[in-house]
Formats: C-alpha cells, structure tokens, sequence
C-alpha cells in the first residue's frame, strides 16, 4: 500500500534529479540532430510536415515558446514565428478591402510574393500551423473549409454555420443572390437576408444592387478580379458595404 | 504508405491495365497496413488498391514512385511478398490513408498467390516505363520532383546515369534526414514519458519539492515543449523566462503604446517585438504569458480580453473612465460616429475605436443604429 505524503515527495525530488543527465543527453542529440539536418528544416515544407506530425505524436508542442530547444537549435520557432508576422501584415493590408477574410491561396500568394524570391519556400500547411498558433493572441483568427480550401479570417466578426454554409456557396463565382441561397439551401427568404446583412454589416459582403436580375452579393475574398486591381481606403468606403 | 492518394480508382485515357490481384494485403514497412484484403491493379502509369468489400475505399500511387522491388518467399505460415522501395514522398502529393510513415517501402503479401506473375508483369512495366510516354489527362506528381528532365535519345546514357546517381544521392540526404528525425523522436518521447511521470508526482503532492525546483522544472517543459499540467503557481503559468520578458515588454512598449492612445492589440505587438528582434523570436504564446505577469510584476501595462474576444495591451494610466468620456466627447460632438470615424480621429485602429465605442455603449452612455450601411453610435439619451 502506497503512502502517500512525504514519499512521494521523496520519489519527485529523485526523479527530477535523475532529469537533468536525460536533458543535456538529449540536447546533445538534437545538437547533432540540427548540425546535420537544419538546413532540411529550412528548405523543405515535407519535412518540415513530418517533423510537426512527429512532435504531435509524441505530444511536444516545438512551436510553444521561442525559448524551446526545438526553436533554439533548428530555428524551427523563428521561421513560423515569423510568418506570422507576415500573415498578420497581409491580412492588415487587406482589410479595408475583404473586411477581414481572405482565402488561403491569396493569402498563400501574398505572402511569398512579400518574402521576396530568395527567401525560403513556404507551403500552404507552413501558413495553417503559423495560424493556428495566431489563435492564442485572441483578435479572431480562425480558418472556415470552404470548396476544398480554407478562408482565412483575421477579425474577431461572429460567423456561425449559417455565414459559412452561404460562405462556401458563394465561393464558386464569389456571389451569391437571394435565390440560390433559397434553391440550393432550402432556406425561407427571411433567413438568408438576415445572414446577407450581417455579412454586408460586417464589410464581408459588398452589394451589387445593379445587377441585371437580382441583387448579386460579392465577397470581396472570393472575388479575384476585385484583388488583382488595387482598391484605395477612399473607394472601399465609397463602395456600398 | 505514405506515397499512396485516394483515388477513385478509375483508369485515365492512355492508361491501360495490365494485371489485377485479388487477396493482397499491403503493409507499411514491416508492420502490417490499416487496411483489410484488398483487389491490387497495375496499370501502365500506377499502382491501384481497393478494398475487396468497400469498394469506396481506394488508393493509387505513380510507378515513378518505385526505385526498386524484390520478391520475398513464402515462408511457414506467411505468404508470398513483393517488397517495393519508394522515393520519398513529394511535396504535391494528394492526400492518402497515410499521413506520414517512417519506411520508405511497402509490401504486397499475396493471400490467394499469383505474385510471380504480378512480379513480372511489374518488372516488363517498370522497365518499359511506359507512363512517361503516354501522359494521362491527370498530373500525376511524379516520384522524385526533380526537374532534372529526362530525355531518352541514346548516347546521353552517360548523362542519364549521373542524374540518376544525383537523384539517388538527394533521396539518400532526404532518407537519413527522416531517418535521423525519427531517432530523435524516439528519444524525446522518452524524455516526455519521464516529464509526465514526475509532473504528476508533483501535482499529487507539491510541499516536497521546493520551489526554486519547480519553477526549474517547469522552465524544462517549457524548452521541451510540453504542456505545463502543473497550474497552482503564484506567478500564473510563466517561468523566469517570461518574467524577464514581461519586464523588457514594460520598457519597451511604453512609447509606442503613448503614441497609439494608450492601447495596442496584441497581434500589433506581437508584430512590433518580433520585427524589433529580427532573430530569437517571441512566440504567441511567449507574448500572452509574459503580458499575463504585467500586474502581478506590478509594471503599468496590463493585458486585457474585450467580450469579443480582442485581446490589447493597456497602459495602466489610460483609465477606464477617461477613456469611456473621451468616446462621448466625440460622439457628442460630431453627432455621431461609426468606428471607422472614431478611428480616424484619434489616429487608432478601427478595430480598437470599435472596442472603445462598444465599452461606452456597454456602460450605457451610447446606443446604436445597427443598418446595412454600418454600425453607427449615438449619445444615450434615455
């Protein structure tokens, strides 16, 4: 019968004693581990796939602090760490723009295009990891599947399943009208209003009352002819949001 | 396993089957593969293998994936196997049964016999090589990703060879590196085993162990990257680390946060340290707990959460109050005001004047128009 108190105290105390070899052994490793092998990290978006599944599987997290072994020896840290500074600058950039959304892809592009041609290849699953780990400084950063991708979302505006289902139904032209939602979705007119004006309100969805037919709906996010041409501050508030 | 796609198992124009295989099971390395019995398909361009009962359930990977392929005997008990030797996975692969596996071979064990003519049938492919001539409608990614370029024209046989020497030199860097990496993991799994196990022991019964050896304990788990489970600590979840980090964050962000009207969202902060820094960067998580000790280290920041979730760092001196009456000041005098508008006033972010309209609506000296054409505020009359 095991007495619980003062031994088992006794047995911690030893065993973290015990630690300290493990850890400068281990170190050791992944000192050799980093002068072989770094550059691998650096250069290679698969490996550095294998490498986060690994650290999952085994239940490290090598992203957690800029202090971690893994961050100080491979530089595995400063390299998402500091995508996320760039993905958060893109997405600064753009808000006035998509109010807040942005698919993975355009931002995927921006993001290369802003690292400039000698920097080192960043993959899509690079940019989902350095999101993930954005979420933790609050403002809304989150990601919604849509058409087999993801949109990107940088502010903290409250879309629930109903925004991303017409979401995703608008990616396929980047609008949507009142009647789609109604055929394809089976919804009453009233529901798929209120989720249009909210997304309108929230400066996601732009109004094209002057469609031939019915009012179209665009999204900014979705919509890529909108990006490719550069949008003032001025114009986006002149715009109807 | 990690080389093969799902796949719907239909052949494309210009691919022809040449011989199919019931009752295989297929294996990742030496372990056998999460899958049942299966029907396996070779075609002229790839490797196919569907579930004998779900037919749904369907795999394909190029035959430019193979390097080489042996036949392993039937034994006792044990069927007969082909062993085939892959490169190693590339970067456009569609998504498969596998994520990630550490062997850069599989096996297909043959239940009903017939692997010696699968074997030869694989052999006339893999020499013919005959997906290279006729490209399928569908890319399929090839093996090795190399744009080196193959050309077949006899005499360049000496050339072809030093490319394939490059390639196989490339795969063999790529190979030890998966390799050497899953050494490593092997030993940090074991450090993690040991850490849990004496983390437990410490939450179980903490007054043994002093705490200058718990704050080093947790330092530990924090350069190893594992997650702290013990939580009771005067000092919130951070270590020395983060202390001194809270300490630099004090000195550093005062000027900018006075500039910007006394507050920043954290993700602007994050950006402006880690551009500072330029190396040894902070992570997210870094930031929020150092920011987390602000009042405990009794500097004049604090780090707050909005109801929207928002979180900003606060000088201590931009109060609550002041900040509410200068947002209705404003709002009073112009009228009224969107966020936008605010923003421009006081040269701050729209999504920080949002929040300062909302607090003073939430304290009750603003209401709202809520319309399509945006969120405008009012001084509260009622």
């Amino acid at each position: 019968k095991m007495r619980r108190g003062v031994g088992a105290g006794a047995i911690a105390k030893k065993k973290l004693a015990e630690l300290l070899p493990h850890i400068k052994t281990f170190k050791t490793h992944l000192e050799e581990f980093a002068s072989k092998h770094k550059q691998e990290i650096r250069k290679n978006p698969q490996f550095r796939v294998q490498f986060q599944e690994m650290c999952a599987t085994i239940g490290v997290d090598p992203l957690a602090s800029g202090k971690g072994f893994w961050s100080e020896m491979l530089g595995v840290g400063d390299f998402y760490y500091e995508l996320g500074v760039q993905i958060i600058e893109v997405c600064l950039a753009l808000k006035h723009r998509n109010g807040g959304l942005i698919t993975l892809d355009e931002l995927h592009q921006r993001v290369l295009k802003g690292r400039g041609k000698y920097a080192q290849e960043v993959s899509q699953d690079d940019l989902v990891r350095a999101i993930k780990k954005l979420k933790v400084m609050g403002n809304g950063f989150g990601m919604i599947p849509v058409g087999g991708s993801y949109l990107v979302q940088s502010v903290p505006a409250e879309l629930n399943m109903d925004h991303t289902v017409v979401l995703q139904l608008a990616e396929k032209k980047g609008y949507v009208t009142v009647s789609e939602i109604k055929d394809s979705l089976k919804w009453e007119k009233e529901r798929a209003c209120h989720v249009l004006d909210h997304l309108l309100k929230e400066g996601l969805a732009w109004l094209d009352s002057q469609a031939a037919g019915e009012a179209q709906y665009w999204l900014p996010a979705l919509f890529s002819e909108l990006t490719s041409r550069d949008v003032t501050p001025e114009e986006a508030n002149q715009m109807t949001p | 396993m990690d080389r093969f796609s799902w796949s719907n198992g239909l052949l494309e124009i210009n691919e022809t089957l040449v011989i199919q295989q019931r009752g295989v099971r297929l294996y990742d390395g030496d372990d056998k593969a999460k899958l049942d019995l299966g029907v396996t398909l070779l075609s002229t361009h790839r490797l196919i293998w569907r579930d004998i009962k779900n037919h749904e359930c369907c795999i394909a990977m190029p035959l430019s994936q193979i390097i080489f392929f042996e036949e392993q005997a039937a034994g006792i008990g044990k069927s007969a196997k082909i062993v085939i030797h892959l490169h190693p996975v590339p970067a456009n692969k569609e998504p498969g049964p596998y994520q990630y596996s550490k062997y850069s071979y599989i096996k297909l064990s043959f239940k009903e016999h017939g692997q010696i003519e699968f074997y030869r049938r694989l052999t006339e492919e893999m020499t013919k090589k005959r997906w290279e001539n006729t490209p399928v409608s569908q890319p399929i990614p090839t093996g090795t990703g190399s744009q080196a370029g193959k050309t077949r024209a006899v005499g360049i046989v000496g050339i072809e060879r030093k490319i394939e020497e490059k390639r196989k030199e490339t795969d063999k860097n790529i190979s030890e590196a998966f390799e050497d990496l899953s050494k490593l993991m092997v030993k940090a799994k074991e450090m993690v085993e040991l850490s849990r196990s004496i983390a437990n022991k410490i939450k179980d019964k903490q007054g043994d162990i002093t705490e200058d050896e718990t704050i080093r304990f947790k330092a530990y788990l924090l350069s190893m990257g594992i997650a702290n489970p013990v939580t009771r600590e005067t000092h919130g979840s951070g270590t020395h680390y983060h202390l001194q980090l809270a300490k630099q964050l004090g000195d550093m962000l005062q000027a900018p946060l006075e500039e910007r009207g006394g507050m920043m969202a954290l993700t602007e902060v994050y950006c402006l340290v880690n551009r500072a820094r330029g190396m040894e960067l902070l992570s997210p998580e870094d930031l929020v707990n150092a920011c987390k000790m602000f009042e405990s280290l009794k500097l004049p920041l604090r780090l707050r959460v909005f109801d929207s979730g928002v979180m900003v760092v606060q000088l201590q001196s931009h109060s609550e109050e002041e900040m509410i009456a200068s947002a209705l000041d404003n709002v009073s005098e112009k009228g009224s005001l969107t966020a936008e508008e605010f923003a421009k006033l006081l040269g701050l972010s729209v999504l920080l004047s949002k929040e300062r309209l909302l607090l003073a609506e939430k304290m009750g000296h603003l209401c709202r128009d809520d319309s399509v054409e945006g969120l405008r505020f009012y001084p509260n009359l009622f």
